[in-house]
């Protein structure tokens, strides 16, 4: 076994088999478990009918996101404002709760800590390289990019992990995601991944584990791995990873929750060892030329549906599969496009910067940097930055960030999932478009009939002050 | 979870094919913080017909269900599970069933029996008058009339009803190879078992 060479996903998962039973299944044991307002409560409730506790409350974190408005919480006098929609605040109850009765660490609305799970879990360094990590969350993919085996789970599966610290699972297949070349000035991670996942589809990585391989991905910071990893799962894969290394250490480094120490000195030696070994394959494999990638856009109402901003809004006769061919024209109808436009003559009503894709510091600056001195166009209503958690809001707020949005006419507001969909107060209008940061543009996604467009945070920006889908680089 | 081993009791004759999850619990019962209390939106929509044999009062509290081919389709929601075992029903006798529900039902404690047409015919049949039982050790359906069918079922998914083990209870009936896992990890690899003890 030790003499055959693996993967990094393969190490990972070899390190934490508990059991094999005979039908192939494998008990795999959990080191880290995020838990938020919405998949949680049948989970709790569960435990309790059954009189069972959390076996190790210490390795689970609960933090709101998805219902909490990003508006003040609380007023002039310090006191809580009450939630409006009381199905969301009935869940939000339940968290607050449930937290403390099971003996779990809950960072509520008013706390610093408070942010997206996604977000939060990397920053406090409770999110470590080598470990497994879930969360009732598809995005729980995210984690990967601090080179972690992290993918979201169901309500029972959640209820599994806090009985017993383990889950039941298969295991996936390998690929490699490589990236060969440089990435060309002003193209993101963002906008890498969109190109990702519009070459391999959204089912290219169905029953996989994506590993990111090649130098580009070495040489990008810790936050950029967070946003490629985080949208693996858009690709069909339930996990992706890039392989720990100094960038990853140096990001840990001193973090809350990160080892101390001795600790830290071991941690970090068997760290090293979480690489791909020469020689070892994986059961599929797709380069792509860096230098092919451009700023990239979506025009349709899939992840898949990418375009390079400099490009048209394509033919739904152009693609070779009917039922392809189908969806676009469905995309179209509902994007409100016709084929053949340019991308940069598409006009936004509404801009978003925030989801777990693309609400950390590194992203806010980018935006920052091409607001900085402009303004936002007359043709854009609402323009909101949504900083991905109290800390990362503070941060900004020390290096005058906030200032700069505001100066632009854009929104500052508390940290929350917001418009990445359409479950809090935070929506765009029907049939309005959307320049958004966040992960998914799927039908009614960020409201009914919200027409989203994905891009990079400095796009976004960018967009903020044209009032159109546009080339950044052409504004530098 | 309590172990099935026999259901016995009164059935509803509902007989319908292709129910899917929408109707067993329509959507808007989803934003619910509970497993419980889903049972009074079961059927929500058939219910508002006052025949409908839900609500016969000869029916209150049956355990069991005769229903038609494809019995919960659509969805996966887990709702539909939950909806069933809060209104009392601990089996579902159907032609065939959507394996997202079965799964769902067996995971909740659930058992789901699959029969033949004709026998469903003769079910609804007694069911509109008389009990009927559910024997899973010996995996047979009878009446008070001398009729006796059988049924197949895994025998994993046999053995977690009888014994009353659902997934998490049969995980941690595996709880020395968990800490015999945790002792080995808290050895080798003793930052990863700190977690949000590490500060206060
Ligand atoms: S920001 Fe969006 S994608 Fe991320 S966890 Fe929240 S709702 Fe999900």
């Amino acid at each position: 076994m030790a003499s055959k060479p693996r993967t990094l996903y393969e190490k990972i998962w070899d390190a934490h088999l508990v059991e094999r039973r005979e039908d192939g299944t494998c008990l795999i044991y959990i080191d880290r478990h995020l838990v938020h307002e919405v998949t949680s409560p049948q989970a709790f409730e569960a435990l309790r009918l059954s009189g069972r506790k959390v076996r190790r409350p210490e390795l689970t974190l609960a933090v709101p996101d998805h219902n909490l408005p990003t508006t003040a919480r609380l007023d002039e006098k310090g006191h809580r404002i009450p939630i409006a929609d009381p199905q969301s605040a009935q869940q939000l109850a339940a968290l607050e709760s449930n937290a403390p009765e099971f003996g779990i660490r809950y960072f509520g609305a008013t706390d610093i800590h408070q942010g997206i799970v996604h977000v939060v879990g990397p920053e406090l360094g409770f999110s470590l390289p080598g470990a497994t990590i879930v969360c009732g969350d598809s995005h729980t993919s995210c984690h990967g990019g601090i080179g972690a085996l992290a993918f979201g789970i169901g309500t029972s599966e959640v209820e599994h992990v806090l009985a017993s610290q383990t889950l039941l699972l298969t295991q996936s297949k390998t690929m490699e995601v490589r990236v060969e070349g440089e990435l060309s000035p002003g193209v993101t991670p963002k906008d890498l991944i969109l190109h990702i996942i519009g070459t391999i589809g959204t089912a290219g990585g169905t029953g996989h584990v994506i590993e990111y391989r090649g130098k580009v991905f070495e040489e990008m910071s810790i936050e950029g791995r967070l946003t490629v990893c985080n949208m693996s799962i858009e690709g069909g894969a339930r996990a992706g990873l890039v392989a720990p290394d100094e960038k990853t250490f140096a990001y840990l480094k001193g973090r809350e929750y990160a080892p101390k120490g001795e600790d830290w000195d071991r941690a970090v030696a068997y760290w090293k060892t979480l690489k791909t070994d020469e020689g070892a394959s994986f059961d599929k494999s797709v380069v792509i030329d860096a230098a092919t990638v451009e700023p990239t856009v979506t025009w349709g109402t899939s992840p898949e549906d990418t375009v390079s901003i400099g490009g048209e809004v394509p033919a739904p006769e152009s693609f070779a599969d009917p039922s392809k061919q189908k969806a676009a024209q469905a995309s179209l109808n509902y994007m409100g496009l016709q084929p053949g436009q340019k991308m940069s003559d598409i006009e936004v009503q509404n801009v978003f910067i925030g989801s777990c894709t693309n609400s950390r510091i590194e992203d806010l600056r980018a935006a920052a940097e091409v607001l900085k001195g402009r303004s936002k166009a007359p043709g854009v209503k609402w323009a909101i930055v949504v900083p991905g958690s109290g800390l990362v809001k503070k941060q900004a707020e020390e290096e005058g960030l906030d200032k700069i949005f505001i100066e632009a006419g854009l929104e500052w507001r508390e940290p929350g999932c917001s418009a990445c969909l359409g479950m809090n107060p935070d929506k765009v209008p029907p049939e309005e478009r959307c320049a958004s940061t966040s992960n998914r543009n799927f039908v009614g996604r960020q409201g009914p009939g919200a027409r989203t467009h994905l891009v990079s945070p400095a796009m976004a920006a960018a967009a903020a002050v044209t009032g159109k889908l546009t080339d950044v680089r052409e504004l530098r | 979870m309590d172990p099935v081993r026999e259901v016995e009791g009164r059935a509803y004759p509902f007989g319908l094919k292709n129910v899917d999850t929408d109707i067993i619990i329509p959507a808007h019962w989803l934003k619910t913080i509970s497993r419980e209390g889903l049972g009074e939106g079961a059927f929500e929509a058939l219910r508002k017909d006052e025949n409908n044999v839900f609500d016969r009062p000869e029916f209150a509290g049956a355990p069991i269900i005769v229903a038609g081919d494809n019995f919960g389709c659509g969805s996966s929601r887990e709702h539909a599970a939950w909806a069933l075992l809060d209104m009392g029903v601990k089996a579902v006798i159907a032609p065939s069933f959507s394996d997202i529900f079965s799964g769902n039902a067996f995971k909740n404690g659930i058992l789901t029996v699959a029969l033949p047409q004709e026998a469903i015919d003769r079910l609804m049949e007694v069911a509109e008058t008389d009990p009927i039982s559910i024997d899973l050790e010996n995996q047979t359906v009878t009446t008070p009339f001398q009729d006796r069918f059988t049924f197949e079922i895994d025998p994993f998914r046999k053995h977690c009803l009888m014994e009353g083990l659902d997934e998490v209870g049969l995980t941690l009936e595996r709880d020395s190879a968990i800490a015999g896992y945790e002792a080995r990890q808290t050895g080798e690899m003793p930052w990863y078992a700190k977690g949000t003890a590490l500060s206060a």
